[in-house]
């Protein structure tokens, strides 16, 4: 099998034009933490790509799930992490780009799905679409809390990552965020209040 | 050039003596005696009483005169306001009866440029742990930008409070370390958010465990699974900043188990694991030596009208001119 990317806890193999993304096994945590985070977050991550499809956001489709070596079979999305893009649009593309990944977290939170990593590197662009992808981290939830959570991880790592587009990027993600989901505003408040909670923050 | 650095963010204090080519001449500090957690106002007293002996046996031990030093140093933040205030009193009178130029400096850029000049690492993802700050961060365009941190408390607030809950004794990080050796695993709950994590939900889990599982049990459960958490957030900001160094900072980076984990993390992915020596990872004088003579180099100056402390300042408002 030829490894096409090797993430932070994943190898992604390429087969027969399928994507095998295998959680593999991390020496540095003790077998009990390790085989629980392993098996959950694959199960889950099954499971959430699907209900995201359900909710009309683009994911890969799952093809089989495999608990004993931890792997998810999937179709391949080819496309480009969002990531590597953000610099080189023009502010219409790039405004244009982040309504859509806005839209599409509230239909994700509409729909009581929590991403749990959400960042560019867990987007792809692909023929004109956006894809979400890497549900590991996610959850089912109904909560503001856990949905703010989701919407403060995208924030800083747009602000660390892409911190010379930040304004842009937020700007275009919040607005489209907010008039998708008739909740959304609610979301951001609790969000902020998330955010006073860190360390040395001050009130922005 | 000499410069002299000050450190009082929280209950340490620290005095440092460096040279502009990064000898360190003196790095002496004295811990206030804990039993609880720290009162910042008992923790300013201590330091106005302790910062005249100890800054005569940073200058003993550096053999320096007070006529030798260039440049003045202190923590300006982040940290407790109290104890800011004594060093920041103690930097301006000094700057001013020697006639001495005085920079107020930022802590945890202190600890990130301490662990470079020690080990060599050239452009580091830094892990930065202690009782108040747990960042993951790396310099990207002319600042330490934060990758991950804690959206709550640090992860050594997260073992003190543990250690003091169950009577442990202050502070906690070496009893628990201890203890863990003993133990064996019970399951606690892990909480990663992306690159971030959160400790609050993990402490009043662990107090709660303790009530059934033993002591050493706990303590085990508690350190692998902060501890996992922390490496798992380090090693995806790792893929996502494409360094390939790894630094530890701050005062549980002393931890033995904490350095094996990210030890182990790094060899997966090839990259280097520095760690400093113990002296200048928890707060200290050094550091803040250090980096005053490097922003004092970059063309950095403040007035002493301008040196007021900063409480919340984090490490991603720096700008890093020095790079």
């Amino acid at each position: 099998m030829e490894i096409i990317a090797k993430g932070a806890e994943a190898n992604l193999y390429l087969v027969d034009g399928r994507i095998i993304k295998e959680r593999i096994k991390k020496e540095y945590r003790i077998e009990e933490i390790d085989e629980v985070l392993r098996s959950t977050r694959t199960r889950r991550e099954a499971k959430l790509l699907s209900l995201a499809r359900r909710a009309g956001v683009p994911t890969p489709v799952v093809l089989d799930v495999d608990n004993r070596s931890k792997s998810l079979t999937m179709s391949y999305i080819e496309g480009e992490k969002l990531k590597y893009l953000v610099d080189a649009l023009s502010e219409e593309e790039l405004g244009r780009l982040f309504s859509e990944v806005g839209r599409l977290a509230a239909r994700l939170h509409s729909a009581n799905i929590i991403h749990g990593d959400l960042t560019t590197s867990n987007m792809l662009l692909s023929r004109g679409r956006v894809f979400f992808i890497d549900f590991g981290l996610g959850e089912v939830s109904n909560s503001l809390e856990a949905k703010g959570t989701d919407l403060l991880v995208f924030r800083k790592s747009v602000r660390s990552t892409h911190f010379k587009r930040e304004e842009e990027i937020l700007n275009a993600f919040f607005s489209a965020y907010r008039s998708e989901y008739p909740g959304g505003g609610e979301v951001i408040d609790r969000m902020k209040r998330i955010e006073r909670r860190g360390r040395y923050v001050t009130a922005r | 050039m000499i410069c002299l650095g000050i450190e009082g963010t929280a209950e340490k204090l620290g005095a440092g003596i460096v040279t502009s080519e990064g000898e360190i001449l003196a790095n002496v500090t004295k811990q206030m005696p804990l039993s609880e957690g720290i009162h910042p106002r008992e923790a300013a007293q201590h330091h106005a009483q302790n910062i005249k002996s100890l800054l005569e046996r940073a200058l003993e031990r550096a053999k320096v005169s007070m006529g030798e030093v260039d440049l003045i140093a202190f923590s300006r933040g982040p940290g407790l306001g109290p104890c800011l205030r004594v060093a920041a009193v103690a930097a301006r009178t000094l700057a001013l009866k020697h006639r001495l130029p005085i920079l107020g400096v930022n802590h945890c850029v202190a600890h990130i440029e301490i662990g470079r000049l020690t080990t060599g690492a050239e452009d580091p993802l830094t892990v930065y742990a202690s009782g108040g700050n747990t960042q993951v961060t790396a310099y990207v365009d002319g600042r330490y930008r934060i990758f991950g941190e804690t959206l709550d408390i640090a992860l050594g607030n997260c073992i003190d409070q543990f250690a003091r809950a169950l009577k442990l004794g202050a502070p906690g990080g070496p009893v628990v370390e201890k203890l863990a050796r003993k133990g064996s695993y019970v399951p606690l709950p892990y909480v990663v958010k992306g690159m971030d994590l959160s400790y609050s939900g993990l402490l009043t889990a662990a107090i709660k465990k303790a009530r059934k599982a033993s002591v050493e049990e706990v303590c085990f459960s508690l350190q692998e699974t902060a501890f996992a958490m922390l490496v798992e957030v380090t090693e995806r900001a790792l893929a996502h900043t494409e360094k390939e160094e790894v630094l530890i900072a701050g005062g549980v980076a002393v931890n033995k188990r904490l350095q094996e984990m990210l030890r182990r993390m790094c060899a997966e992915h090839g990259s280097a694991f520095h760690a400093p020596p113990g002296d200048v990872l928890g707060d200290n004088g050094a550091m803040i030596a250090w980096l005053g003579l490097l922003s004092y180099a970059s063309g950095a100056r403040q007035n002493l009208e301008e040196t007021h402390v900063i409480q919340r300042w984090r490490t991603d408002e720096v700008d890093v001119l020095w790079r």
